[in-house]
């Protein structure tokens, strides 16, 4: 398997602050990967700094074979690097379908017309949000502006798709729901970077797990490696995690 | 949008009868409505439709006055001064966009409404093209009387008006339409979705600036002298974005509506309160706006849905 997304030595310097530090990861073809840590250990940067929001200070960032370390967030997007936000940006004003339509014309490729709106409705089926296609984006409810996000990163067609947060503020049975799209995504071949917290959702769904901590990669590997590796416990789990994983194992 | 041409056909068509009036004062209040129609229209693009708040109408029209007076006193044909004056204005719009479309909200405004009194001071200045304070004649154009003139200068705005309309619907019913309503929305995630956001803001900005040139350009033929505080006139920045509120925002006939809305309010006001026009016609804007936050364009959206069975 090739790497589809490289990190050499990344660093993104605010002011004095270094918010991610020489990050080296890379990220293969098909991957479902999780990337976990404590608040503010530089997550939603180290997207940023991929998606060319905030451009990496030093380092290089290379994705399907290319240099990307300094592309625009718009360029990122039409060579395949989808992303959702943490807190979901909709364009209000818009219905459902055009939101996904844009995502389907403007990433995608798509000229402007009935087939991004065909393409756009095809996405939306698969997400579910079919019946709500003409409403107004910003009469949806929380866990279905995730979903609606989930499409537009479709429309997008992805080779890469980074999730932040997708699952915060989502009761349980939308997290069960979020995931099953989420494995339904990846099965169709998408390379899929999380930022999770829930452990649950981490563990069931990515095949390594990557640690940040003040901006630091302290570790990355399988699931259980990373559960019971001394490091992570003490910067994210914490020992109560650990001795709760420790008796459902013993 | 098929509908919509159509619309503006007959529009378009029943203001071309207006000539038949034979008044003199019809044809200079018709003129006025197609030449406030076509800044209207102007600053739809990247005010409505980007939501870019941009004061830089009176700088492309004063642009375009000169330019079109200065090529004619140069012997240019006055046609092609008046296309070569709106090119002129096309391409400052895309240097000024490049500049400044990189401030957001208030500071673009600001940024924007510095630009024509920059312009004014150059022009000023540079006595020996422009005349500076003294002002500038232009040719008298050489037609069989008064009225015919005055015809020839209708005409000519109604032309300008319908090229103006149809590139704001092409646009409007197009990639690049769609891209602008998204950065209308929400700038940042416009960009992440792949929207060229920096080409599709200058592309707004000089459709904003060419009409609004040659406009300019046949202003200048139309009153045959112009002078800096005349054409460079921070009003008409004013005027192009209040009538476009009242009109309705972003939407197809808003502008044209505002237009001629906001026209017959000035002269019925003016007419009717001599002494206080000005406070008597912006307090009437202000309570449009209050109360039809999304124009007088809505009000027939909102009678249409009434009439419609729920």
């Amino acid at each position: 398997m090739s790497a589809l997304l490289e990190l050499s030595s990344v660093t993104r310097r605010f002011g004095g602050l270094r918010a991610v530090s020489d990050v080296t990861l890379s990220v293969p073809q098909g991957e479902v990967l999780g990337l976990i840590g404590p608040n503010g250990a530089g997550k939603t940067t180290l997207v940023n700094v991929i998606t060319g929001v905030h451009p990496a200070s030093a380092g290089k960032v290379r994705f399907a074979g290319e240099d990307i370390t300094r592309v625009r967030p718009y360029q990122a997007a039409r060579r395949g690097i989808a992303r959702t936000f943490q807190i979901v940006q909709p364009f209000p004003g818009m219905t459902v379908l055009e939101n996904v339509a844009a995502a389907a014309m403007f990433a995608g490729g798509l000229s402007y017309g009935q087939r991004a709106r065909d393409e756009a409705l095809q996405h939306l089926r698969f997400v579910g949000l079919a019946e709500v296609a003409n409403s107004n984006a910003a009469a949806l409810t929380l866990a279905m502006r995730k979903r609606l996000e989930f499409a537009k990163g479709l429309a997008m067609r992805p080779k890469l798709l980074l999730l932040d947060e997708v699952n915060a503020g989502l009761n349980a049975a939308e997290v069960d729901q979020a995931l099953e799209l989420i494995r339904a995504i990846a099965a169709r071949g998408v390379t899929v970077l999380i930022i999770e917290h829930l452990m649950k959702v981490v563990l069931s769904l990515c095949s390594r797990i990557a640690v940040l901590h003040h901006g630091e990669l302290i570790a990355a590997g399988a699931p259980q490696a990373i559960i019971e590796d001394p490091r992570v416990i003490q910067a994210y789990l914490g020992k109560r995690y650990a001795r709760a994983q420790a008796g459902a194992h013993g | 949008m098929k509908r919509d041409a159509s619309i503006a056909l007959v529009l378009f068509a029943l203001v071309a009868l207006l000539p038949l009036s034979g008044e003199a004062y019809w044809m200079r209040l018709g003129t006025t409505m197609l030449m406030y129609g076509v800044l209207a229209m102007s600053w739809n693009f990247i005010g409505g439709m980007a939501g870019y708040p941009s004061f830089a109408v009176a700088a492309f029209f004063g642009l375009g006055a000169y330019a079109g007076a200065v090529a004619q006193k140069f012997g240019v044909p006055m046609g092609f001064a008046w296309v070569g004056a709106g090119l002129l204005a096309l391409v400052f719009a895309a240097l000024l966009g490049v500049a400044l479309l990189r401030l957001r909200g208030h500071y673009f405004a600001i940024a924007s409404l510095v630009v024509a009194e920059v312009l004014r001071e150059l022009v000023n200045s540079m006595t020996g093209l422009t005349g500076g304070g003294m002002g500038l004649n232009l040719p008298i154009p050489a037609m069989a009387s008064v009225d015919a003139q005055a015809r020839f200068f209708f005409y000519v705005m109604l032309l300008l008006a319908a090229v103006t309309f149809t590139a704001m619907l092409i646009t409007a019913n197009s990639k690049l339409g769609f891209g602008l309503r998204c950065i209308q929305q929400n700038e940042s995630a416009a960009d992440m979705l792949g929207v060229d956001t920096t080409f599709y803001k200058v592309s707004a900005f000089m459709l904003s600036g060419v009409f609004v040139g040659v406009a300019g350009a046949v202003y200048a033929s139309w009153v045959y002298y112009i002078e800096p505080p005349d054409v460079f006139d921070v009003l008409y920045s004013v005027k192009a974005i209040v009538m476009v509120l009242l009109g309705g925002a972003g939407s197809m006939f808003g502008p044209l509506v505002g237009a001629a809305a906001f026209l017959s309010l000035e002269e019925l006001v003016w007419r009717n309160y001599l002494e206080v026009h000005t406070g008597v016609l912006g307090l009437m804007i202000v309570l449009l706006v209050l109360f039809l936050p999304k124009g007088l364009i809505s009000l027939s959206q909102r009678l249409g849905r009434r009439g419609k069975l729920r």
